[in-house]
């Protein structure tokens, strides 16, 4: 989705009722960050909303990128965010062929999930299709890509191939780049 | 270095309320062991070792090489290797084109007649120079105590628009604020054409 780099558009400060519709959501969708959340947004704090091209909105708290969405669909974490908070987000995993692929903005396929260095949730946690996740890599610490999935993670085990995610946030893309000072 | 390192160590480190504090590339931006797919591996590698030479002998030793090479299959390292020399060239053209354009491009300072007496002066070419219009429209305005706004060209492009003829104030302030803009580069040019029917 940010493959290319992006020219901001207007900066506009967010109303303090959305900003708590923002929080409230937020929770919603990432049960695990409710205890982050004060310090993600604090509640006396003042969101600003950065409009990017193809309808996709971004929201800034003090110059740190928050979240990120198009249209209406979830809020999507900045990287940034996800590195603070890791284990707020499920996880899979890709080994470390398909990670080259991903830092250049190429969709994700199954079997980079499915292989011997990928790692898929067991079948208790099992995520959905439309489930924004985190992509970690193979012998890295840090997650390197978010996105919504395009596939269960139960239907990628029994299949083996197909397109899991793409238009993801991923490390050194557009979005990565941005400056917001 | 299969399973093991990232999964013990990610919930590990941040299981406090506090938000992990990731240290960056300062050269790729990225996590310093990504730096290895940003095309910048030597400039990342030396970055690191100068700020954070205790990651760095983490992430360069000889055993953490090695385990990464021994990950893949010798077909998939070659074209992986292959693939990483082509994006280290192209990054390296990159940058020297980007200095090339940098040495060659031309800020321009034109005085435009607007009304007999009246002028505006218009400052182009500034945006190449990776400086931002909206900010420097903004402190020209203060300093001359006049109008000051980015406008779109008809090109498609945008300038700066000073009221008033400042045009040989805003070339001392630029020559001297910004000195990376090689004096040279910048021209002063008169535009005798009336612009509309004033």
């Amino acid at each position: 989705m940010f493959k290319k780099d992006l020219t901001p558009g207007a900066k506009s400060k967010v109303k303090s009722s959305v900003q708590r519709a923002i929080r409230t959501k937020v929770v919603e969708t990432y049960p695990k960050l409710a205890p982050y959340i004060d310090e993600i947004i604090p509640k006396k704090s003042q969101l600003d909303l950065v409009k990017l091209p193809d309808r996709v909105s971004l929201y800034i708290h003090d110059s740190t990128p928050l979240f990120w969405q198009h249209m209406d669909d979830p809020l999507i974490p900045h990287l940034k965010l996800v590195h603070a908070f890791p284990q707020a987000f499920p996880r899979l995993r890709i080994d470390r062929g398909a990670i080259r692929f991903v830092l250049s903005g190429a969709t994700l396929m199954a079997p980079g999930l499915t292989s011997k260095g990928g790692r898929l949730p067991d079948k208790e946690d099992e995520c959905k299709e439309g489930d924004v996740v985190a992509i970690e890599a193979e012998g890295k610490e840090e997650i390197c890509m978010v996105g919504q999935l395009k596939m269960g993670t139960e239907q990628m085990k029994g299949k083996g191939k197909g397109v899991v995610m793409d238009g993801g946030h991923y490390l050194g893309d557009g979005l990565w780049k941005m400056n917001f000072d | 270095m299969s399973g093991e390192t990232a999964t013990d160590n990610v919930p590990g480190v941040s299981s406090e309320s506090q938000a992990r504090n990731v240290i960056y590339c300062g050269v790729c931006t990225l996590p310093p062991e990504y730096c290895e797919f940003g095309g910048t591996v030597k400039k990342c590698e030396e970055w690191l070792e100068k700020y954070h030479p205790d990651m760095h002998e983490k992430l360069y030793s000889d055993d953490a090489l090695n385990a990464n090479l021994s990950a893949l299959s010798v077909d998939a390292q070659k074209r992986a290797q292959k693939d990483a020399a082509k994006k280290e060239a192209k990054a390296a053209l990159n940058e020297q084109r980007e200095s090339e354009r940098k040495a060659a491009a031309k800020v321009l300072i034109k005085r435009v007649e607007r009304n007999k007496r009246k002028y505006v002066t218009v400052v182009s070419g500034l945006e190449e120079h990776g400086l931002d219009l909206k900010k420097i429209a903004k402190e020209l305005g203060k300093k001359f105590a006049t109008g000051s706004s980015v406008t779109k060209t008809a090109s498609g492009g945008e300038e700066i628009t000073v009221q008033g003829d400042v045009s040989d104030d805003v070339y001392d302030w630029l020559t001297e604020r910004y000195e990376d803009i090689p004096e040279d580069n910048i021209d002063c040019i008169e535009d005798k054409k009336k612009k509309g029917a004033g």
